[in-house]
């Protein structure tokens, strides 16, 4: 009957809590920085000036690494998390009302983490690769132009329909990880933890509707 | 009322199972729900089958042992109640009721709708116990200055009555709700203090080894809970337990 495992239950909810909390202090400081695509936020020499120095400043470098192995290893851990969940319960209820206990997306953390996880490649793809490894046109200061190619991307119009998907799919993940993974790390209490609960709600649509502004904004700006 | 029940039924540990339908008439809405199958059992011993197998005892909503996934939900529709409590008047006439055994393979079913729930058990013989001196001079509990706040939390905690709802809900069949509010229970009393570090490691290292799930904080635990115990315990728990592997020298 018992799971065969390498990790306490506990510790390998602290890994999803501290992974996930890291990459929710990566969104802010991404969407920071990524607000300048919008057209009228920011100039095209200025957001690839600001691509360098997100891609050379070594501070930023060793951060960057930190952010890899933590998209990775939450990933990992929750794939672990998931086959074990499945083990524990291995015949279903015929009938389950679960909508009367917990919320949507609480439930289904996994699915929208792969749809989330999905996109993070086809996204490191479009931009993250090319940019590093691609052919890219210079601008007038000489740098690589990610401006040009991020524009041009969004302004296809499945390939922005694909963005706002994969938002609408995260900011789902995020109202209920960001507090989730506050509760995985024993940090409950009865003052702040209503408070945490309306920021994660507050986050998860503000971060993603946000997000999503960019891509359709520069579709129809076009 | 007239009733369409839908029952698992399974003759053994190994026997596959399935749904079975059965229907029942002339149900008064004053029953409670174990009386309503106490009731359909009387038919079917007269009709020469085999009774269907619940676990009941108390009836009054304190033993645990009544337990039944109702349409869907652990001791059926209401909030803070087993299935003891549960009564026919929340159904209206007409109704499929579908009952199964809760699920977790950590809960074996033995036959038909009872569950095997010792695993609960082995996690608190793992450490859901204060060592105490029995030689006769004890100390009055009450000459220990506990404060308000925790007495009252340690007894929220102490509520639990072990039915297994929380595992049963919780769509990973996590034992989280049941072990955290033992652990919780004794960790906010001083008399629990001393076996405070071992405690919390053995208990989760027994809820693992059960077979339980993982907890995703989704917080239906909370919700079925007969005795509403608050998710706040799981979060103590999780603390306990990360003191506890940082500070333990094992």
């Amino acid at each position: 009957m018992s799971n065969n495992r390498s990790l306490a239950s506990i510790t390998q909810k602290v890994l999803m809590a501290l992974t996930g909390l890291f990459l929710c202090t990566f969104l802010v400081v991404h969407l920071a920085g990524n607000l300048q695509l919008i057209p009228g936020m920011g100039t095209r020499e200025g957001f690839n000036e600001y691509a360098l120095f997100m891609t050379t400043f070594p501070l930023i470098k060793i951060v960057s690494y930190g952010l890899y192995a933590s998209i990775v290893l939450h990933a990992i851990v929750a794939l672990i998390l998931t086959v074990q969940n499945n083990k524990a319960r291995p015949i279903r209820y015929a009938k389950n009302n679960a909508a009367a206990n917990s919320s949507w997306a609480s439930r289904n953390m996994g699915l929208l983490g792969t749809v989330i996880l999905a996109f993070i490649i086809i996204h490191m793809k479009s931009f993250w690769a090319e940019y590093h490894w691609g052919s890219l046109p210079l601008d007038a200061n000489g740098n690589k132009d990610l401006y040009e190619i991020t524009v041009t991307a969004f302004q296809q119009w499945w390939y922005s329909l694909l963005y706002v998907i994969s938002m609408v799919a995260l900011a789902f993940h995020l109202m209920h990880g960001f507090q989730s993974g506050f509760q995985s790390l024993g940090l409950s209490h009865a003052k702040y933890t209503p408070i945490i609960k309306k920021v994660s709600m507050a986050f998860g649509i503000i971060i993603c509707l946000l997000f999503a502004i960019i891509p359709i904004s520069i579709y129809f700006a076009q | 009322m007239n009733l369409n029940l839908k029952i698992w039924r399974q003759s053994s540990p190994n026997d596959k199972g399935k749904m079975a339908d059965y229907k029942i008439t002339d149900v008064s809405p004053d029953m409670s729900f174990l009386e309503m199958l106490d009731v359909l059992n009387n038919q079917l011993i007269e009709a020469g089958d085999e009774p269907i197998a619940f676990d009941h005892d108390c009836r009054e909503g304190i033993c645990g042992m009544c337990s039944l996934y109702i349409n869907g939900e652990a001791h059926g529709p209401g909030k803070g109640i087993t299935t003891c409590q549960l009564h026919m008047r929340s159904f209206k006439d007409g109704d499929t009721i579908y009952i199964e055994p809760w699920r977790a393979s950590a809960f074996p079913v033995i036959k038909d709708l009872v569950v095997d729930r010792t695993a609960f058990d082995r996690v608190m013989s793992a450490g859901g116990f204060v060592s105490v001196n029995t030689s006769g001079r004890t100390q009055d509990a009450n000459n220990i200055p506990v404060p308000k706040e925790d007495a009252d939390k340690a007894f929220d905690a102490a509520t639990c009555i072990g039915c297994g709802a929380c595992v049963a809900s919780c769509k990973n069949s996590s034992a989280m709700l049941f072990v955290s509010a033992k652990v919780s229970q004794l960790a906010l009393l001083p008399q629990g203090k001393v076996e405070r570090t071992e405690r919390v490691l053995n208990m989760v290292k027994q809820m693992d080894e059960e077979g339980f799930g993982n907890c995703s904080n989704t917080g239906a635990c909370e919700v079925e809970c007969p005795k509403e115990i608050s998710l706040e315990n799981i979060a103590r728990m999780n603390r306990e337990y990360l003191v506890a592997s940082v500070s333990s020298e094992k």
